[in-house]
């Protein structure tokens, strides 16, 4: 399905400001037509690795090749990109067509061209009425799409959207996600964003690169990152996630305090190495109420935090020596198991949801 | 994948990567080498120049301190020191503390006429700084109308000069303090309000602390302004030497360039060291300056507004007296002895300087600084601020651009001849040239207008010259269509400031006019050199109807061509 | 950027390229008359033109001296015979015999052959007093140089620095003529106890009597004459002892590349209409049998005039202004 060759492949890039080292190594491909999100904290080096791509800050070392072609020491002005940043940076003093014909202009095409790209432009991101408008007098969410319509403009190989949400109210944000997805699965213009939001990551990318402290924990899906973290980091990160800490009991054993944990040994992810010390990890939606045949606890409620649709409530066993334990019940369970604080209950951890980690990785 | 197929391949390519430069970089290096070159030679050279020649005997010998040396074997020049420190700290003490009241009046009170009293405050911008002295000497000289009020003490010497330095110096320092006190944080006094603080307490624990930064930043540039003003010594000191008088005395009295080399590089010290202590102090102000901060709005308050409105109308009559004064000389026939109106004072052609002429020359060379000026500014702070790449040579280029502020303009002037009239230099011909005049007008006052546009260039989206290297558009594209227009106000506002202090200014240009270049400022001083201190008075007003005019026009053209440019800015 | 520069100056420099010749001339005369001694000299050679550069004695010779290396005029014409002695030291004055050389007083031209550079017209120190600032104080109107240090002038006089002021430099080295070396710096330590202040300008003083701001000037008669004519209530005073003076005199800048029209310009410099000219201003001209009486001067200036040796003068100016500056200069001490 894929072509063999990726669209853009990035070698043992390295980012270096002064002492600081911002980006280690990095090595990724990314494929023709892919929407790929950079995610992780913020100060962790993706808005760096995006502007190495776009040549705006140079690596220190390691390569960037995009269709075949080495840009790793480019300009700017020299690769073939489009960019949109979280201050959108329009340009105040020219009305909106005039920012989207910006670029076409640089292109020597003829005038009538242009201006009928601008028409399309304007109708592909709706603001076809607007067009003699300034910026200013744009709302946050169509000042985005004149960024994005002058971005595409060109039609460039590659697009880089820089946290290009994260200025807008929640609304308008599920809004746009919607639309940047589309209008991306239109043209199939490979798109690369930076965001620091998990849900928009999940929403939106074809693949996530999850990166923290300058190095990629973990690239994969939305469904991989999200069901099969590799790193700790990448569980703790991604959703919600439970860390109980435990040791070996055997093949197939984990023990933490006095229980002892079926797990399926295929679903260990930290290392190939399997220690003694280990940590084992739940997301609050897989525990299941009720008894089973399986890792099943008694446990009692220390408290409820209502969150709309379901609740997430604070678990404790005396089985698990102190270690405590979310989950997270729909709100019709609740009202038909009468759960409340004090209240007493069984639950079971299945045994396909639980994942291990050495130890030593945890953070 | 990625992290163990990077494991595995450590150090294939360990070579550092360099930035290619595009066109773009490369076009723009060009072009900041050429306003940096600019700088070189219009100021790194000349400075170099006055200070080998302060090592030189009259013969160009090098004679290494030997000069120096009879400087401080020279009492009379030695004293000098003393007299300019001397002056200079007591009007920076004068001035401050007025200026603070004053500022402090304007903005945390709700006096009435406010406007007006910061045009008032704010004219002495707008004449030579030899025109208080002039007024001074028709107040309170021999024959002054108010010369009881010095009780038998001399207007000409110390007393003169501060008081034309405080006349000359107070709008600098209002600005300054004026920009401290607005950026105040309202909250700060909210909540010293709900804490029960007297007035009193508040002032000193908040008011104080808030605009200290400013006030040092003040008191630096009034010591500086003062320490290096050469018009009011000049024309109402007396017997009272200080350095900038020195160095004239030393050149055009006695020919000897050496010494002048000598008391131009002594004067270049105090000024050097405050304008250096005043950047730390600037630095610290802007972050001082935190992005939530709400601005102050003073509630009326009876007896602190009347207080507040006493001390400006006290002085704004100061600074009113002083110019109507000049009006006043200016159109009177013979003082104290004809007093019938007469305009005989403005027949210019029959006294020195340079007649007419020399107030057209002085429109010429504003306009031509003006606009040259800012070409030079703004380009230079855009190419230092959003060029890539060289940044050794962008520290440089900063530097330069700094260093004019700490060069007095007698310095500059100077040093100017030693350069540019140096037969074996190239540029040679440009001595007596109304060039050479713009070239070291533009250079005096280029520090204060490269900020401006420094400052203008900051706050736009820093992002613009990335996109616009995405959509491939050449820099001067974006410069032409996006930078320009957005920064028009700031542009506006340095043409202004550079018409106006080319108008005004004397320092640098009295060494440098030639038979066709005259100036009114430089006509000013020679009339009064020569006695005719009331057609002098009257070319001064000259001048300061000028600036009036050309702010006036300066602010209708700006309101037209903001309001078709700047459409976007009104929503 | 720098071509616009350029450019600018080029445009600018451009307003008068009409006449055949242009001499840039420069000059102490008063500012008044210039135009006059241009119009004059056009009436008989009208090709040419004159450009001015007219500034105080100090800072022409300044000037000058500055642009020894590459001079900016090519004729000086009215400047003090003291000012072109040292340039002539310095080897900055083209030698010109001008035509009718032999009819102009022997004292009004260098002596050398020949002359380096040929005088115009004599200008004599004198003491300016203010009639109604006389009375108004009581003081008495002094009739010498002596006078002067009696103390009851003491704040009311004023007079030109020397180190500034060609005029002031010629009271100085004449006093020092007149009373010896000895005698004169003893005369001037008294009279410097009753200067008020000492002026940068020649004029100055005589005009600061004029308006009261001084009682006495002491300046030159032809600065006191101009006043007296404008309406001042002036009395000229030349003192008993003698006056020392100065003469304003021509001379051509040696490299300029206008040799002829510089010529053209000194012969006429000397000639009758000229002297009739200066005679305008100034009792003592060069051809003094031409000389008519001048208004408000007084009559006896040509007997009061010292031999003034000006070779002497110049040999020992900076001698003399080191003297006086650490005699007076120092006067203003700080006052903290």
């Amino acid at each position: 399905m894929r072509s063999a060759d990726p669209y853009l492949r990035i070698q043992n890039l390295t980012k270096k400001f002064g002492e600081f080292t911002a980006l280690s190594d990095i090595s990724l491909e990314i494929f023709e037509g892919e929407f790929v999100c950079f995610l992780g904290p913020s100060g962790c080096g993706k808005t760096t690795l995006l502007r190495a791509i776009a040549g705006l800050d140079i690596q220190t070392f390691g390569e960037i090749e995009q269709n075949g072609k080495d840009i790793s020491s480019l300009p700017p002005a020299e690769r073939d990109f489009g960019i949109v940043f979280q201050s959108y940076a329009l340009f105040p003093n020219l009305t909106i067509q005039r920012n989207i014909a910006f670029g076409l202009e640089n292109l020597k095409k003829p005038k009538t061209e242009v201006e009928s790209r601008v028409v399309e432009l304007l109708e592909l991101v709706g603001l076809s009425d607007q067009k003699d408008k300034y910026p200013a007098q744009l709302s946050g969410g169509q000042q985005q799409r004149v960024a994005l319509a002058r971005a595409i403009a060109i039609s460039p190989g590659l697009l880089l959207l820089d946290e290009p949400l994260s200025a807008l109210d929640a609304k308008v944000r599920g809004k746009l996600r919607h639309e940047i997805k589309d209008l991306q699965n239109r043209l199939g213009i490979t798109t690369i964003m930076v965001t620091h939001d998990q849900e928009e990551a999940l929403t939106m990318a074809d693949r996530i690169v999850v990166i923290n402290e300058g190095i990629i924990e973990q690239v994969g899906t939305p469904q991989e990152i999200y069901n099969a973290p590799e790193t700790t980091f990448v569980a703790d990160f991604i959703g919600s996630m439970n860390f109980l800490s435990g040791v070996r009991a055997g093949e197939n054993r984990i023990e933490v305090g006095e229980q002892v944990f079926t797990i399926d040994n295929a679903l260990w992810k930290a290392d190939s190495e399997q220690n003694h010390d280990v940590v084992i990890a739940i997301r609050p939606e897989d525990i299941v109420v009720g008894a089973a045949s399986e890792n099943c606890i008694d446990a009692s409620v220390d408290s409820v935090e209502f969150l709309g649709p379901f609740v997430r409530a604070e678990l404790s066993s005396p089985a698990l020596s102190g270690q405590s334990i979310q989950a997270d019940f729909s709100a019709n369970r609740v009202r038909s198991e009468q759960l409340e604080v004090g209240s007493k209950l069984q639950i079971s951890l299945p045994v396909n949801s639980i994942r291990m980690f050495n130890r030593a990785s945890r953070v | 994948m990625a992290i163990a197929e990077s494991t595995n391949q450590v150090s294939t390519n360990w070579k550092e990567v360099k930035s290619r430069s595009s066109r773009d970089d490369r076009q723009m290096l060009v072009f900041m080498g050429i306003i940096a070159c600019y700088l070189v030679v219009a100021l790194a050279f000349p400075l170099y120049a006055i200070l080998s020649k302060s090592f030189e005997n009259n013969d160009g010998a090098f004679i290494g301190l030997a000069n120096y040396i009879e400087y401080f074997k020279t009492p009379a020049l030695t004293y000098s020191i003393q007299n300019s420190l001397f002056i200079a700290s007591i009007t920076t003490l004068i001035v401050v503390s007025v200026a603070f009241l004053f500022a402090y009046g304007l903005s945390r009170s709700c006096m009435r006429f406010k406007s007006g009293f910061r045009v008032i405050a704010l004219v002495p911008i707008l004449v030579p700084s030899l025109l208080p002295g002039i007024a001074l000497v028709y107040l309170f000289g021999r024959q002054g109308m108010l010369k009881e009020l010095l009780f038998g003490h001399d207007i000409y010497g110390p007393i003169g000069i501060i008081i034309s330095e405080v006349f000359f110096t107070l709008p600098h320092a209002l600005i300054i303090i004026m920009t401290a006190l607005s950026i105040a944080d309202a909250r700060l006094y909210e909540s010293a309000e709900s804490l029960n603080s007297s007035k009193l307490r508040t002032f000193f624990t908040v008011t104080i602390p808030g605009a200290r930064y400013g006030l040092i930043s003040a008191a630096f540039v009034v010591f500086t302004l003062t320490i290096t003003d050469f018009g009011a010594p000049k024309v109402i000191g007396g017997d009272f030497n200080v350095l900038a008088t020195d160095i004239y005395k030393q050149v055009i009295g006695q020919q000897n360039f050496e010494m002048g080399a000598v008391v131009s590089m002594i004067l270049l010290l105090p000024a050097g060291i405050a304008f250096f202590v005043d950047r730390i102090m600037q630095r610290k102000q802007v972050a001082l300056l935190s992005a939530r901060a709400v601005a102050f709005d003073p509630k009326p308050s009876r007896v602190f507004d009347w207080a507040m409105f006493g001390w400006a109308s006290v002085v704004s009559v100061f600074i009113l007296t002083i110019l109507l004064t000049c009006q006043y000389a200016a159109i009177i026939k013979f003082y104290p002895y004809d007093l019938s109106f007469s305009l005989n004072n403005f027949d210019f052609d029959r006294m020195d300087g340079g007649g007419w002429t020399s107030f057209f020359n002085s429109l010429k060379l504003a306009s031509w600084t003006a606009v040259v000026g800012t070409v030079i500014v703004f380009f230079g702070a855009y190419m230092v601020e959003k060029g890539r790449g060289f940044n050794a040579g962008r520290g440089v280029f900063q530097f330069l651009a700094m260093l004019p502020m700490a060069v007095p303009g007698l310095v500059l002037g100077l040093a100017y001849i030693f350069f540019f009239n140096d037969p074996d230099n190239p540029l040679n011909f440009l001595y007596h040239t109304m060039a050479i005049l713009v070239i070291s007008t533009i250079t005096h006052f280029y520090t204060v207008a490269h900020l401006t546009a420094v400052t203008a260039l900051k706050q736009m989206d820093k992002e613009f010259e990335s996109v616009a290297a995405s959509l491939k558009a050449p820099f001067y594209k974006t410069f032409m269509r996006v930078t320009v227009p957005v920064s028009l106000p700031a542009i506006l506002d340095i043409s202004i400031y550079l018409f106006v202090n080319a108008m005004t200014t004397v320092s640098a240009v009295v060494f440098l006019y030639g038979p066709h270049t005259a100036l009114a400022s430089v006509a000013v001083l020679n009339m009064d050199d020569a006695g005719d201190i009331a057609p002098a008075a009257a070319m001064g007003m000259m001048i300061f109807y000028a600036n009036v005019t050309v702010k006036i026009l300066h602010s209708l053209i700006s309101k037209g061509i903001l309001k078709r440019t700047q459409a976007w800015r009104y929503r | 950027m720098k071509k616009t520069i350029f450019l600018a100056a080029a445009l600018l420099g451009s307003t008068s390229v009409f006449a055949a010749t242009e001499l840039t001339v420069y000059t102490a005369v008063e500012a008044e008359d210039l135009k006059k001694y241009a119009e004059r000299f056009n009436e008989d050679h009208p090709d040419i033109k004159i450009n001015w550069v007219r500034d105080s004695t100090g800072i022409v010779t300044a000037k000058l001296l500055a642009e020894k290396e590459n001079p900016q005029a090519d004729v000086i014409w009215g400047l003090a015979a003291t000012s072109l002695l040292l340039m002539k030291g310095e080897g900055m004055l083209e030698a010109y015999a001008p035509a009718g050389l032999d009819e102009l007083d022997s004292k009004f031209q260098d002596k050398a052959s020949p002359p380096s550079w040929v005088g115009m017209d004599a200008w004599v120190a004198a003491i300016c007093v203010n009639t109604v600032e006389a009375e108004a104080n009581n003081l008495p109107t002094p009739t010498s140089w002596k006078d002067l240090t009696n103390p009851v002038y003491e704040g009311h006089v004023a007079m030109p620095n020397p180190n500034s002021s060609g005029t002031g430099f010629l009271d100085v080295s004449s006093w020092l003529q007149i009373f010896g070396e000895e005698e004169g710096w003893s005369f001037m330590d008294g009279l410097h106890k009753n200067i008020h202040h000492y002026t940068h300008s020649g004029s100055k003083p005589c005009k600061q009597a004029a308006s009261g701001e001084v009682a006495i000037g002491v300046s030159f008669a032809f600065r006191g004459a101009k006043s007296k004519a404008s309406g001042a209530p002036l009395e000229i005073v030349i003192p008993s002892e003698g006056i020392g003076w100065d003469m304003e005199a021509t001379a051509i800048v040696k490299g300029t590349d206008k040799m002829d029209a510089a010529k053209t310009l000194v012969d006429w410099s000397i000639t009758d209409k000229a002297n009739k000219m200066y005679n305008e201003g100034y009792a003592v001209i060069g051809k003094q049998a031409l000389a008519k009486p001048v208004e408000h001067f007084p009559e006896n200036i040509p007997e009061s005039m010292i031999d003034n040796d000006f070779e002497w003068a110049a040999n020992n100016r900076k001698r003399i202004l080191a003297e006086w500056q650490k005699r007076y200069d120092s006067k203003s001490e700080p006052k903290s």
